[in-house]
């Protein structure tokens, strides 16, 4: 899992069926320093996270579990937003 | 999930027998601001995509074979959908 902020939105009209209802953004994973760190991707969202929030993204087939039974054919999703963290 | 544009149309005869009538598509990763990154790669299409559009692709085999709604079938990326806006606001 990785931190990351929301610095976007994906909007799809033709897609597929299981991704029907489900909320698309983009992540910019950060560093622990919160400065932007690697590429952009995009992810699915299961915790109502919105644009400028800190959260923590899973990437794989796991990003799909929390649509259980449905099983979207994703590759990332948003699983927690992020209240603070802090370095030892 | 990554932002492609589809930029090629991918003919193939002799293939696995899961590929049967599935469309093979040649497709360009995007940056946010919409410039190629990296070398195409070919994704299989279960929503209907053509040449120019950009459409959202999964980058993992499971999921990529239930996009093509069939599990165990030997691909490793497939377009979900085709994408209407993206917006950024950093």
């Amino acid at each position: 899992m990785q931190l990351a902020r929301v610095i976007g939105d994906v909007v799809m009209t033709r897609k597929d069926a299981n991704l029907e209802g489900i909320t698309l953004l983009i992540v910019q994973p950060l560093a622990p320093d919160h400065t932007p760190v690697g590429r952009p991707i995009v992810a699915v969202d299961s915790v109502g996270a919105g644009i400028g929030e800190e959260v923590f993204f899973v990437r794989g087939k796991e990003a799909s579990f929390p649509f259980h039974p449905a099983e979207p054919p994703v590759d990332a999703g948003i699983v927690g937003i992020v209240d603070h963290w802090d370095l030892g | 999930m990554q932002i492609c544009r589809v930029i090629g149309t991918v003919v193939a005869t002799q293939k696995h027998r899961k590929f049967e009538a599935a469309k093979l598509l040649l497709v360009q990763p995007l940056n946010i601001d919409d410039t190629p990154r990296g070398n195409a790669l070919l994704a299989v299409d279960g929503v209907g995509a053509g040449v120019d559009e950009k459409v959202l692709v999964v980058l993992e085999g499971r999921a990529a074979g239930e996009a093509l709604g069939r599990k165990g079938a030997p691909v490793d990326a497939a377009i979900i959908g085709i994408i209407d806006t993206v917006s950024i606001d950093e």
